[in-house]
């Protein structure tokens, strides 16, 4: 058990490991994402209320899906962090924050342009949208906090600590349409209902969700092999994936 | 396919502005952010080879010395 998360956090065995995943997590992503969003698009039937605008939920619910899970990992990465001074879950941490801002952001943004023909209006400050803004603060603000410190010890546990605290947001995000009154709809997938639409539209849904998230872990891979380059530029083995011109 | 044209799924019964408005912010966004991170590996991998072709005669070479952590131990 130890040797395991021994090895989990040695930055060489990541690396190593990364390198093999990222080819088939980029074009399993790709293929079900690109597959998931053309059904979506061009084939799933209209739905009865809204038309054809619900077809922005392809994206806007896997962005927001996504932007929440990415901040579900970056907290546990910071209490690994914290408990356990692993380099690698901060790595993790670092990597991570600008995917979530701008998945946050791109479920901002989908969700206010959906507004707009369905409730006619681009922005309204209920329980829903007003968490999903503090959701991308969160994000913003971890970025910022971590650039803001030099120390690169003191930077990974200041960053930890925000994240950490934030939070709590997440299940206020979660629960915010069934709370409160709010003109955002209620969740389209539960772990325990069956979805209530029809699987023409759930299907590609899903598949939009989980090649989203493959990509994310492809991304995600590819932006700790750099960071943990950058850290460990001095030892041995980097040297030679170096000469090994990058094992891309 | 659930639309009889190709101008029919263009416009989207009129919400085709929204539609295509939120899928195109979502792809260039996403793009800009993997080419963004892919330059910078291309940029951290090729100052990495530099510094180790020329470790001993490139000392003074700034380049890329943010991203050093200097270990004491090992000077």
């Amino acid at each position: 058990m130890w040797q395991i998360f021994h090895k989990l956090g040695s930055p060489k065995w990541f690396y190593d490991i990364a390198s093999r995943l990222m080819p088939w997590l980029l074009w399993i992503g790709a293929g079900l994402f690109v597959a998931g969003v053309i059904w979506g698009l061009a084939f799933a039937p209209p739905e009865r209320l809204q038309g054809n605008s619900y077809r922005i939920i392809f994206i806007h619910v896997p962005s927001a899906f996504l932007a929440q899970s990415v901040y579900i990992m970056m907290a546990v990465a910071a209490v690994v962090t914290l408990v356990w001074r692993m380099k690698l879950a901060d790595v993790f941490v670092k990597s991570v924050a600008p995917i979530g801002a701008l998945l946050t952001f791109l479920a901002l943004f989908t969700g206010a342009v959906w507004g707009k023909p369905t409730w006619g209006t681009w922005w309204v400050w209920d329980a829903r949208l007003t968490s999903m803004l503090i959701l991308f603060l969160l994000y913003a603000g971890a970025i910022a906090l971590g650039k803001s410190i030099s120390d690169e010890k003191s930077a990974a546990r200041a960053v930890a600590v925000l994240v950490l605290v934030g939070v709590v947001n997440i299940p206020i995000i979660q629960y915010s349409v069934e709370w409160w009154n709010t003109l955002h709809q209620p969740s389209t997938f539960t772990l325990t209902e069956r979805p209530k639409m029809a699987s023409e539209m759930w299907v590609p849904l899903l598949m939009a969700i989980l090649g989203l998230y493959l990509l994310f872990g492809w991304l995600a891979c590819l932006r700790m092999q750099t960071e943990v380059l950058i850290r460990e530029s001095r030892t041995r083995w980097v040297k030679e994936r170096v000469e090994q011109g990058g094992n891309r | 396919m659930a639309f009889d044209s190709f101008e029919a799924f263009v416009s989207m019964g009129g919400h085709g502005p929204y539609v295509w408005a939120c899928y195109i912010v979502f792809f260039v966004m996403s793009f800009v952010l993997i080419q963004q991170s892919r330059a910078r590996r291309r940029v951290v991998m090729q100052d990495l080879a530099h510094r180790q072709n020329g470790a001993d005669t490139a000392k003074t070479d700034k380049a890329g010395a943010d991203f050093a952590r200097v270990d004491p131990a090992k000077h």
